[in-house]
Formats: C-alpha cells, sequence, structure tokens
C-alpha cells in the first residue's frame, strides 16, 4: 500500500493539497448533487416532465445520470480506485458495466412487449 | 525429472508473493465479492424496472407513498429519505477518514472516524425500521376490487386524500370470533381492517363530496379522478378493504410495488446492518491495538470499501424507488 494519491478531481480542474481536503471536495459535489435531485424532485418542472427522450421523461434522465456521477465519485475517491492500476479498475468496473447493460436492456424490453399485450390484446385486469 | 531448471526470474514470477494488480490478496477478493454483490443488486433492479415498464400506466407514485417525516405531521414527500442518504454519504466520509488516518497510523483518529461511521450507519438502519413501520401502517386506507386493483378516495372539495375514517359510517354487526374450541383445525384469528367493506361502501354513498381515485395514471402524470357517477359504479367492484401494506394487498397501488420495496430495501438494509457489525469489529481491533502491532491498518480499507459499496448501492436504490 504505498500510497501516493491523485488529488486532483473534474480531470486536473480541482486540485487539493492533501487527500484529506479532497474527501470533503467530494462530499461536498456529492451533497450539491443529492440536492439538486430532490429539489428537481420535489419541483418537478413541467417541461423536463413533458418533453421525452427515447421514450422516457428528461426528468428521469437527469436523475439517472447524476446517479451515475454520484457512483462514479463514490467509486472513483472514496474506494480509491482512482489511485489503483488501471487493470483492477477496468476488471473491476466494466464486467458489471457490460453485464447489467445486457441484463437491463433484455428485460425492459420484454416488460414493454408485456405492457403492450395488457394494452392491446384481450387480456381483462382492471375489474 | 531433470528437466524443471529453476532459475532466478522465474522464482519472481510464479514462486508466490506476486501482486499484479498491485493490491493485496485480500482487497483483492474484498473487491470480487462487491463485483458479485453488485450483479445481485443490477439483477433485483432490473426485475423491479421489469414491473413497473409491465404496469407503467398504473405504478405507484413514490411521492404520494412516502410522505411522512418523524415528529411532523403533515406531507413531506423526499424529504426524509434526503435525510437519509446524506447520513450514509456522511458516514462514508468518515469511514474515508479513518482509512486514511490508518494510512498515517493515527490510531486515536481512526477510533474516533470508526465510531463515527458505527453511529452513522445505526441511525440509517433506524431510519429504515422507520420507514418500513410507516409504510407497513398505511396512511389512509383503500379498497381492492375482485381483480386486485387499488381504489383510494379523494374529497372533491379540496382535492385532497380521504381517509376511510373521514367518511365511513359505523354499522354495528355481530363478529363471531372464531376459537379453538369450534374447530379442529384452527388457525390464529386473521387482522381485521378498523372498517368492513360495507361500512366504507355505506359511507361512501352518503357522503356526495367523496370521489374514487383508480391506479390509473393520466397525460398529466396523475391517477385518474373519477366522477361521482363513474365511483358509484367502480364501487360495485370493490372486494376487500385495504389499510396499509404488506406481501399480498398494498393499500398505495400495484402489490408489487410493495413487494419490491421491501425485499430491495430489505436486502439493503441487511447489508447495512452487517456491515454496521463488522464494522464495531474493526473499532474494537482498532482499539486493542490490533492493527498497530501488525504495522498497517488494511483491515480498515477492506471494511472500508464494503461500506462504500453500501452507500453506492443506496445511490441506485434512492433514484430508482423515490426520484424516478
Amino acid at each position: 500500500m504505498a500510497h501516493e494519491h491523485k488529488l486532483e478531481i473534474f480531470r486536473g480542474l480541482v486540485k487539493f493539497k492533501s487527500n484529506t481536503q479532497k474527501i470533503w471536495g467530494v462530499l461536498a459535489f456529492l451533497t450539491l448533487i443529492t440536492a439538486v435531485e430532490v429539489v428537481l424532485g420535489i419541483m418537478k418542472p413541467d417541461i423536463l416532465i413533458d418533453t421525452l427522450f427515447m421514450g422516457m421523461k428528461v426528468l428521469n434522465w437527469i436523475f439517472i445520470i447524476l446517479t451515475l456521477v454520484k457512483a462514479y465519485y463514490i467509486a472513483w475517491d472514496f474506494m480509491h480506485l482512482r489511485d489503483e492500476k488501471a487493470s483492477l479498475r477496468r476488471a473491476i468496473i466494466w464486467t458489471p458495466i457490460f453485464l447489467v447493460i445486457y441484463l437491463v436492456f433484455i428485460l425492459l424490453v420484454e416488460a414493454d412487449y408485456i405492457h403492450n399485450i395488457y394494452k392491446d390484446g384481450f387480456v381483462s385486469w382492471n375489474f | 525429472m531433470d528437466s524443471t531448471v529453476t532459475t532466478g526470474q522465474e522464482t519472481n514470477v510464479w514462486g508466490g508473493g506476486n501482486q499484479p494488480l498491485g493490491v493485496s490478496y485480500g482487497k483483492l477478493m474484498m473487491w470480487f465479492f462487491l463485483v458479485s454483490d453488485a450483479l445481485t443488486f443490477s439483477g433485483f433492479l432490473a426485475a423491479y424496472g421489469f414491473s413497473r415498464f409491465k404496469f407503467i400506466e398504473s405504478w405507484p407514485i413514490a411521492d404520494e407513498v412516502f410522505t411522512h417525516v418523524p415528529f411532523f405531521h403533515g406531507n413531506y414527500p423526499m424529504i426524509y429519505v434526503a435525510f437519509m442518504t446524506f447520513v450514509l454519504i456522511m458516514s462514508s466520509v468518515t469511514m474515508v477518514l479513518a482509512v486514511d488516518a490508518g494510512h498515517k497510523m493515527k490510531q486515536n483518529a481512526v477510533i474516533w472516524y470508526m465510531f463515527a461511521t458505527i453511529i452513522g450507519g445505526a441511525i440509517f438502519v433506524g431510519s429504515q425500521a422507520w420507514e418500513w413501520s410507516t409504510f407497513i401502517k398505511g396512511d389512509h386506507g383503500a379498497l381492492e376490487t375482485k381483480g386486485g386493483r387499488i381504489l383510494q378516495f379523494v374529497k372533491a372539495d379540496s382535492g385532497e386524500r380521504a381517509s376511510l375514517s373521514d367518511f365511513a359510517v359505523s354499522i354495528p354487526d355481530e363478529r363471531v370470533v372464531h376459537e379453538s374450541k369450534n374447530g379442529i383445525w384452527f388457525f390464529q384469528e386473521g387482522t381485521s381492517t378498523s372498517f368492513s367493506l360495507n361500512e366504507v361502501v355505506e359511507g361512501f354513498k352518503a357522503d356526495t363530496n367523496i370521489l374514487i381515485r383508480t391506479e390509473l395514471i393520466n397525460e398529466e402524470g396523475e391517477k385518474t379522478l373519477l366522477d361521482r357517477q363513474s365511483s358509484l359504479a367502480k364501487l360495485a367492484d370493490a372486494k376487500e378493504v385495504v389499510e396499509g401494506a404488506n406481501l399480498i394487498h398494498n393499500e398505495y397501488g400495484t402489490r408489487l410495488f410493495a413487494d419490491f420495496f421491501f425485499f430491495i430495501t430489505g436486502f439493503h438494509g441487511f447489508h447495512v446492518f452487517s456491515g454496521v457489525l463488522i464494522n464495531i469489529i474493526i473499532f474494537f481491533n482498532v482499539i486493542l491495538g490490533t492493527y498497530e502491532r501488525r504495522g498497517h491498518y488494511e483491515m480498515v480499507e477492506k471494511v472500508g470499501l464494503y461500506w462504500h459499496f453500501v452507500d453506492l448501492v443506496w445511490v441506485f436504490v434512492f433514484t430508482f424507488f423515490y426520484l424516478v
């Protein structure tokens, strides 16, 4: 565990003096994102709800992207993947990402099909 | 065989003690465990997504389900779960600080940061227990139809949700309690709801200010409100009174919502709980000076990885159960 920490986040835009400072900086960033999510979740701006992108509300896309951003900073700075070898990082990150995208794609397409069966087919469920 | 000649270089590669990924065995195995655990949670969340897409038009709206804050009355969606999220992220931070202090071999700092982490975890598990009990107890009550759909009630003048107690009439009837002496096969008495179906139906007919709200989500993204005429017609479908939620009935909407809520937040809560226990064990080891004698605090780092993972999963559960 020879540990030099990489102290830059946002691709070198912000550079911290010590690891402790970086931790507090990341906390501030994560808190900000959570606050934005909560405010958006309470306000639900009409424009974000009415606009659809790939069949889903833009607001939901924003939530999912912000979640992935949060996940990235938790894994990179709290679990200090940033300081690990690239080979370890890739083995840990790309394996689940590939499998999850595969699973989610199959299940959601299938679910949408079943939804259409309920809707247009001769299946009675609302009684 | 004489041909097995060992040169010095080969001993370096195959002789053991190599760390091609730059981490120790224990840490690597922790990472691999976390990857497999991540896939388990992904499986659950993908299954949740499957059921949700299947019933996309009638799925409960989270903002109308999780509206309570302890010690406060009224309607505050999102606030409490945002607080829980912050507590968990905060305890993640104290955990990183403990790991950081461990690298610098500062025993006392590790002790205090671990202590703060354990407290944060305990607050989170407690909050989740409260969230569960509120969810199970239920809010307004509803009727379930023969097809298993949920009918909720709304006050026509204010547009607010109406509780069963707001309009149900009291019809005295004799309820015979089944006792063990009256049957060979005696099962426990089932729980009865605070109002019978008949009381709710009669109360609905008497109070013209009450309308029925169905599960179906309309174009504005709200649950469909029936007018008085079709409300009365719909009432004929009702089969039983539902209060609160369990694995079979759910007053908030489709029962799958409750099933997945219990299953996924329960599995996550169990992770947090075991994380707190592991943290406590390591906490005592730190106090006893085990790692001071060992010369490094890598165990703190390993449980730290597990603890951050719990936080990581919660970020996704938060998004898919409360936000989206």
